[in-house]
């Protein structure tokens, strides 16, 4: 559904992205690891259109994306969860859902569904639909976050870090919305540090290592061979 | 003397108003898109113009205030497309010389289209009042209501419905704000077309207390920015206070002063601002 | 932008005085008005090149060099009006110095502000010259400005002589021409390339360790005293002073040169400026004021496509 294809991006004068070459189909949880600085968030960033590749080609559902502009990108549905998160901190938590929920061809009744949707999933935002989004806690921004995505009804989320600051509890949260997006049919691109979460909610993922991919192995595998994920991340 | 400062308050709550809907304009612009529009005085000289040539044809006033809204309107969305957009990414300083030369443009294609004398509109509501010791315009409170209505139902407009939640998250977080899937560049237009639309509209609220010249729009321009700046630039609600306070100022002002010279107050006001509290008087807590 | 390199040193001063030579030749040869002409654009050029010391070299875009040239200006005037024998010396200190003044003040601004915000400052700063000036009646004569008489040319105790149309050129002509070699040198020194580290990037600029505030003050000084030079160089001209000259539109003309010909060249704003004037001058002769619908659009679609300007655009021609 969603590829990658010799991609090479820079920032400014960096080379960043040396030719990334990667995979979704339709439905999987992927993960995607590495240290810090090796281009993972780029990658992400790629495919939505916040950056331009110099070369290669991103294709999604069969058409070239490749430097699409990010509006047009979100329209085909796929969603971006940027680390540190990005809510909208001067509109409440319900005008931050309606930025994705004000979309073209949405029924009154569609619309509440998404909303009880998330609610449900997320009573926390219900209770705080009429608050700023910069008065909530990390953790709830991170929710935030992603039920915004969310109401883009989107085919594949790209989730950066999403716990990254978050504590243990809220950790398992963000497992369990995975799942529950994952049995939805959502497709999901994961960068994480943390190797245990990605592990255990993907069925496969890829390392990355200085701007380029260097290994990729069904979940399982790493899992089983602590000594690939030792190579890469020293963890 | 006492009766003189009342008069003087009324007159400089007046002149703000209409200021401030100039200068709303320009802060709404620079919030979302960083650009600061020098030729935004222009487009209230125009829009006076376009505002007077109606109302000469058909003589109903809120028909002028209509076209010329809308013609400035449409007028500043093709600029905005053809000129500002290409500069986008560029430092600020690029777009704020690149409209100093398209407001020559304007000032010389007024002189052609609308010819070197002034214009004016008769005013809508006639008559006056007894306002302690002078005979006061009713129009003149009626063009400070009809600008805060007009400022009033801007604030609306972004406070609730679904554009104004687009400019908002705009403003805040363009590169989010596109991808949640909202048309940014669309978005950008948008908002300088109603900037325009608002500076067209003081226009034509201006033209029946003084005439519409082709030069005006300096003058606007250049008090407009102070505005934003001491009300904090992409403040609304900062340059609605700015513009009253600035007017006030300058009306306490020309009490003791000629009216050009009263008009120092606005830039020392400025400067002080700059140096003193540069994020804006009227912004809750210096950043 | 890239910083000029020095041209090779006999390359260089063969187009100097090359050049120098044509300019002061040419005025013998032309009709009054043309010679008269010519002065002007020396005069206007010099005022380019200082603003392009701000704004060129510096990055720091000033719409207030009507207040340095209009204080120039005015300051030469006044020594002019209250000696009893007008001195040329005497004017040109007077009217430096005042310009020296503004200078100081506008150099405070620069290092407080920044961008936008020195830019507006520096406009607002000058319309309140523009204010007092215009309504200061008494002294200034308002917007009747000011007549006073040209000082004869001078060398203190030996010579004095009236000028005529070619010697005060050939006077003004040597006074920019030395200006130009000076500014050369001091941006082609040590200092003018840390003013250009500044424009490229102020923060790192600042972490490798100069004292920003103080290099930001130094060209700030620099612009205003070349440029208020040149107001004084306008009265000895013109033996006319008024409040239009303080007004924004110098300013922004001088923004024009500068942006037209090339930022960062110094030659650049001076070939601006002969092409704008020039262009304004033949014009103006079948459209009157509406020379400016063409050359605004011009100007506008440079700023968007051609940033380097002229000079830019021809040196990257040469280059390839």
């Amino acid at each position: 559904m969603l590829t990658l294809a010799d991609v090479h991006t820079h920032y400014a004068k960096s080379h960043i992205l040396h030719g990334i070459a990667l995979e979704v189909r339709p439905g999987e949880v992927v993960g995607l690891l590495g240290r810090n600085g090796v281009g993972k968030s780029t990658t992400l960033k790629s495919i939505m259109g916040l950056v331009q590749p110099s070369q290669g080609r991103i294709t999604f559902e069969g058409r070239d994306i490749t430097g699409l502009a990010s509006h047009r990108v979100a329209h085909l549905g796929i969603a971006y969860v940027p680390e540190d998160r990005r809510i909208f901190r001067l509109l409440t938590v319900m005008e931050n859902l309606r930025t994705g929920l004000d979309r073209g061809g949405v029924t009154e009744a569609r619309r509440t569904e998404l909303l009880d949707k998330v609610y449900e999933s997320f009573p926390v935002l219900g209770e705080r639909r009429s608050q700023l989004g910069g008065t909530l806690s990390g953790g709830e921004q991170q929710m935030l976050a992603i039920a915004r995505a969310m109401m883009l009804e989107p085919k594949i989320i790209l989730l950066d870090e999403p716990t990254e600051g978050l504590m243990p509890r809220m950790v398992s949260q963000i497992r369990d919305i995975i799942g529950r997006l994952h049995d939805d049919g959502v497709a999901i691109l994961l960068v994480e540090q943390n190797v245990g979460l990605t592990l255990s909610v993907s069925s496969r993922c890829y390392i990355m290592e200085k701007g380029l991919m260097r290994h990729h192995a069904p979940s399982a595998d790493l899992k089983a061979d602590p000594s690939v994920i030792h190579q890469y991340l020293g963890v | 003397m006492f009766e003189q400062i009342l008069v003087q308050t009324v007159n400089g709550l007046v002149n703000g108003m209409v200021l401030a809907l100039v200068a709303s304009g320009l802060t709404l612009i620079f919030g979302i898109m960083d650009v600061v529009n020098f030729a935004h005085g222009d487009l209230v000289m125009l829009g006076g113009f376009v505002g007077a040539a109606t109302v000469a044809q058909t003589g109903s006033f809120w028909l002028g205030l209509l076209v010329a809204a809308l013609t400035i309107a449409v007028f500043g969305a093709l600029l905005q497309i053809s000129t500002l957009r290409p500069l986008i990414g560029r430092d600020p300083l690029t777009t704020i010389i690149a409209t100093f030369g398209i407001s020559l443009v304007l000032q010389k294609y007024a002189l052609w289209q609308f010819g070197p004398t002034a214009r004016n509109i008769p005013q809508p509501i006639t008559g006056q009042f007894t306002l302690f010791y002078l005979q006061y315009p009713w129009y003149r409170l009626g063009a400070a209501v009809l600008a805060g209505a007009i400022i009033g139902g801007l604030y609306l407009f972004l406070k609730y419905g679904k554009y104004g939640i687009w400019i908002r998250a705009t403003t805040q977080d363009r590169i989010m704000a596109g991808a949640m899937g909202i048309p940014v560049p669309l978005v950008h237009t948008g908002v300088f077309a109603i900037g325009a639309a608002m500076a067209a509209a003081s226009g034509v609220l201006f033209a029946p207390l003084a005439a519409v010249t082709q030069t005006m729009g300096f003058d606007f321009t250049l008090r407009a920015f102070i505005v934003v700046v001491v009300g904090g630039m992409g403040n609304l609600g900062g340059s609605i206070l700015a513009a009253i306070f600035i007017s006030l100022l300058e009306a306490y002002a020309s009490l003791v002063v000629s009216p050009s010279q009263a008009a120092i107050v606005s830039f020392v006001v400025l400067i002080l601002t700059l140096l003193f509290r540069p994020t804006g008087l009227f912004v809750a807590t210096p950043k | 932008m890239t910083p000029i390199t020095s041209r090779t040193a006999p390359g260089f001063w063969l187009g100097f005085v090359g050049i120098v030579a044509v300019l002061a030749i040419v005025p013998l040869g032309l009709p009054e008005f043309w010679r008269r002409f010519l002065t002007e654009i020396l005069i206007w050029g010099l005022l380019a090149m200082s603003s392009d010391i701000l704004i060129g070299y510096t990055g720091m875009v000033s719409f207030g060099h009507s207040a340095f040239f209009g204080l120039g200006l005015y300051g030469a005037a006044a020594a002019l009006l209250v000696m009893r024998s007008p001195n040329l010396w005497v004017a040109l200190l007077v009217g430096l110095g005042a310009a020296a003044v503004v200078a100081i003040f506008v150099a405070y601004f620069a290092t407080r502000l920044r961008d936008i915000y020195f830019a507006i400052t520096t406009l607002v700063f000058s319309q309140i010259f523009y204010v007092i000036i215009f309504t200061w009646t008494d002294v200034t004569g308002g917007e009747n400005g000011l007549s006073f008489s040209q000082p004869p040319f001078t060398v203190p105790g030996v010579f004095s002589a009236r000028f005529s149309t070619v010697s005060l050129h050939w006077f003004i002509l040597a006074v920019v021409a030395i200006s130009y070699l000076l500014l050369r040198r001091i941006t082609q020194s040590p200092f003018g390339m840390v003013l250009q580290s500044i424009r490229e990037n102020e923060p790192r600029t600042r972490a490798i360790g100069y004292h920003v505030e103080r290099y930001k003050i130094v060209a700030v000084m620099l612009s205003g005293l070349f440029a208020g030079l040149s107001g004084v160089l306008y009265a000895i001209q013109h033996r006319f002073a008024a409040p239009d000259f303080v007004f924004f539109t110098v300013s922004g003309e001088v923004v024009i040169f500068n942006v037209m010909g090339g930022m960062g060249t110094l030659v650049g704003p001076v070939v601006g400026a002969a092409f704008f004037l020039l262009l304004r001058e033949g014009l103006s002769r079948f459209w009157t004021e509406y020379y400016l619908i063409p050359l605004g659009i011009a100007f506008t679609a440079m700023v968007i496509f051609m940033p380097q300007g002229m000079l830019g655009f021809w040196k990257r021609r040469l280059n390839q």
